[in-house]
């Protein structure tokens, strides 16, 4: 790629909704390519580094941020207003990691809903006293005044549920290389793939990355868990019968996982031909069955523990299921 | 009554609130520290197989999974009712050293050491980790990101995920360490030992033989006077992997040593509306309100609690300077709420000479890594010491293993109480009549749970000078009168 001489310096920002962090990590672990990054950006909106303001960003022209990186998923009304601000200020909204790309890990709530879990933590944990069954409230009067936090929303969303997305960087967090490779495409003027586009991944998925063995002969009687077994460390986990994401995942993390002797779980999200994760796991399970008997047929797939939570383990809202009906 | 909001603040899980209240003759009426997030782990954990949350959890919090991964993992153990191997326990351990030396370094370099090196009060642009190395030497500013490189590169040798580590299965590890590897974290480890002491040195040259900052430590408007907690080995040292909880009253005497399954009998959780976060106190002493002393239910679990809840240190210069850090101030316990710092370090030289001896222990290149899980699975306990204070996991699973009920009590969150009263006690001692609300006035405030270290402020490299803080000064209905915010 070409550095365009003069070109004047793009202005991004970093944000996140609700997230662990991991993914600003993953912007700072840039290491010396930082200097690239700060020779051919403007941060102007960071709040885990930058002194920015609310404000400040609402004072801002629209669209006068080039590219905003927006981590996390939308869980509660904060996070839904700052989407909805930074769409309206950025002209190139990046959906990055896999909480804003399908909801990620926090995404797993939405196999519940908002009083289910209220009432898990405020009440029924084992070392919480509440008799008065006291919830948090978006507004409290105390006795000297009023505050207020953001309202807990129902259902976890991704960020394209919330605001228009113009392309998706996913990973738990994502790699770091991915993000340079990108930022550099962006900064160099280098024609861009399509709105929408997952960038920062492969077409293929993790299988086509993975160094373990492959046969061509994948016939399983029976699931095993990790626990269940012992992994022979070499071998496609599949093969050996212990869920592994792979055939449902795109590549592009390096199979970081997979190299700790862990399965997949699928946090890049599904590949370029199959947009719904389950579904595609569930046709790639289907061609490895070893029986023809429905019955027997079943019975193997019943020996596959949590297959939605382990199948959407990233992606439910982002999935086709979006959640479950409680 | 004037109402001052400090909006947002960064990194408690995600973000963080503080709302100062002002009486009309402009001193603090009251202090809230708000806690606007709540992601719902223990609900969504319930239906997965209890093996999988040793990753699930990791997500928690992309700045410190390696703790929630190792009280996650021990939990799975107790849920399964199986040892680990030996071999399997120390690669655990050696791992986790190298996550304590990374994230003490970070938040001493690029968190703590800016209010002391460069000064608390100085120009908010030179307050961070830069103008620490403009102070200290460029060498020394290369050296503390080598030194924090190397223990990330540890952390991924054996966690496999550089972010969210995936070395645990119940029973033991996924993956063990060759003879070459083992080798090289040997080098790695001498170089963290030497590193602690370095920084311990960097310690006594700038704050203690600074009159005004020991001044500031011993006098300033910081102390709580409150219980403490710590994990502690049989005898009674501290320990960040495995023992028994041990809690000291405000006096240092022992109140309370249990075992993990026991945590409900001592530890109970508060509600407030205000807050998604909750309040967790002593459950014997009971709750007495935000308040201190030895009635109080209200302790602490940080670096200096560990010190004090325990009787000393597990490796031999660690424990020297144990000794000389409560000789400097008047004996056990400390109660100095800055002296953290300090205590931080020490745990720091602690964790360097514990990697040290695991990474030459001849058990630590075994290949028996996973012991067998022959009993029904069931209910278990897991607590280890993250570095921002006691972490407690604990699962319910039905007798395949899939989790039926999970509870967590996160080590910031131990500090729930203990922040909000050390803001109202600094904002009180800070924010007088007549007295204008400057920047300096307002990271003297933010000292006070600077010092916590807690999430929102961890191992991020952020600089505390660069902090994103809003104090507005509104009327009671909520108008703004005024707005002070960082340069």
């Amino acid at each position: 790629m070409e550095k365009q001489a003069n070109k004047p310096k793009i202005k991004l920002a970093v944000y996140w909704g609700a997230a662990c962090g991991g993914c600003c990590v993953s912007v700072l672990d840039v290491h010396e390519a930082l200097f690239d990054v700060v020779a051919a950006a403007d941060l102007v909106f960071w709040p885990i580094a930058l002194d920015t303001k609310y404000k400040d960003v609402e004072a801002m022209a629209d669209g006068e941020i080039d590219v905003t990186l927006f981590n996390g998923a939308v869980r509660n009304s904060e996070n839904e207003h700052i989407a909805k601000l930074l769409r309206q200020k950025t002209k190139i909204l990046v959906a990055y990691g896999s909480c804003a790309h399908m909801g990620g890990i926090p995404g797993l709530a939405n196999f519940w809903n908002k009083e289910s879990i209220f009432t898990r933590v405020y009440e029924e944990s084992e070392s919480t006293g509440n008799p008065d069954k006291i919830h948090p409230q978006p507004e409290v009067k105390v006795p000297e005044g009023k505050i207020e936090i953001p309202e807990f929303y129902n259902d976890v969303r991704a960020l394209n549920q919330v605001v228009d997305v113009d392309y998706y960087l996913p990973g738990c967090p994502p790699q770091t290389e991915r993000l340079v490779e990108v930022f550099m495409a962006i900064v160099t003027g280098a024609e861009l793939p399509p709105k929408g586009s997952v960038v920062g991944a492969l077409e293929k998925t993790q299988c086509d990355e993975c160094e373990r063995k492959k046969s061509d002969n994948k016939l399983i009687k029976h699931f095993y868990r990790p626990t269940e077994v012992q992994d022979d460390g070499e071998t496609c986990f599949l093969e050996q019968g212990i869920i592994c994401m792979g055939p449902a995942t795109r590549g592009g993390c390096g199979t970081r996982c997979i190299k700790g002797n862990a399965p997949c779980r699928g946090c890049y999200g599904p590949p370029a031909d199959a947009p719904d994760p389950g579904a595609k796991m569930m046709s790639a399970i289907a061609t490895m069955i070893d029986a023809n008997d429905p019955e027997e047929v079943e019975k193997i797939v019943d020996t596959i523990d949590d297959p939605a939570g382990t199948f959407y383990r990233f992606s439910l809202p982002g999935s086709i299921i979006r959640r479950k009906l409680i | 009554m004037k109402q001052v909001t400090i909006d947002p603040i960064t990194r408690l899980e995600g973000h963080g609130k503080i709302e100062i209240f002002l009486k009309d003759d402009g001193e603090v009426e009251n202090v809230y520290f708000q806690v606007p997030e709540l992601r719902g782990f223990e609900k969504f954990c319930e239906g997965r197989p209890v093996e999988e949350l040793a990753q699930i959890v990791t997500k928690i919090c992309g700045v410190c999974p390696g703790c929630h991964h190792m009280a996650s993992g021990k939990a799975a153990d107790a849920v399964y009712g199986v040892e680990p191997t030996s071999t399997a326990k120390k690669i655990r351990e050696l791992f986790y050293m190298a996550h304590f030396v990374h994230s003490h370094i970070a938040h001493f370099y690029a968190l703590a050491a800016p209010d002391f090196v460069v000064g608390p009060t100085a120009p908010a642009a030179e307050r961070n980790v830069l103008g620490v190395i403009n102070k200290v030497g460029v060498d020394i500013g290369t050296e503390v990101i080598k030194q924090r490189r190397i223990a990330q590169e540890i952390q991924a040798l054996l966690g496999g995920h550089q972010t969210h580590v995936v070395l645990n299965i119940p029973g033991g590890v996924r993956k063990g360490l060759t003879e070459e590897e083992r080798k090289d974290v040997e080098e790695k480890a001498k170089g963290f030992v030497e590193f602690s002491k370095f920084s311990l040195k960097i310690f006594d040259d700038v704050v203690l033989n600074n009159k005004e900052y020991v001044d500031i430590i011993l006098n300033g408007p910081y102390a709580l006077t409150l219980h403490s907690m710590g994990l502690v080995d049989d005898n009674n040292k501290v320990n960040f992997y495995d023992g028994k909880v041990r809690v000291v009253d405000t006096n240092g005497e022992e109140l309370y040593k249990y075992a993990p399954n026991e945590y409900t009998e001592f530890v109970e959780e508060r509600v407030e509306p205000w807050s998604y976060l909750k309040f967790p106190f002593l459950k014997k002493k009971g709750w007495k309100g935000f308040v201190d002393g030895q009635d109080s239910g209200v302790y602490h679990a940080t670096p200096l609690s560990r010190l004090n809840a325990s009787d000393g240190m597990a490796t031999p210069l660690a424990q020297a300077e144990y000794e000389r850090m409560y000789d400097t101030l008047g004996g056990k316990p400390v109660h100095a709420t800055l002296a953290m710092h300090w205590a931080r370090l020490i745990e720091l030289l602690y964790s360097a000479e514990r990697a040290l001896e695991l990474a030459t222990d001849p058990e630590i290149t075994g290949t028996d890594l996973r012991a067998p899980l022959d009993k029904t699975p069931s209910e278990g306990v897991g607590i280890v010491e993250a570095q921002r204070g006691t972490l407690t996991h604990h699962y319910v699973t039905d007798d395949k293993g899939i989790v039926q009920k999970a509870n967590l009590i996160v080590g910031t969150t131990n500090n729930n109480a203990a922040i909000c009263m050390s803001l109202k006690k600094a904002a009180q001692g800070l924010i007088k009549k007549g007295v204008e609300v400057t920047d300096g006035i307002l990271n003297m405030v933010e000292m006070a749970f600077r010092a916590y270290d807690p999430c929102f402020s961890c191992a991020t490299h952020h600089r505390p000078g660069e902090m994103p803080l809003i104090l507005n000064i509104r009327d009671k209905d909520g108008n703004l009168i005024d707005t002070v915010s960082r340069k």
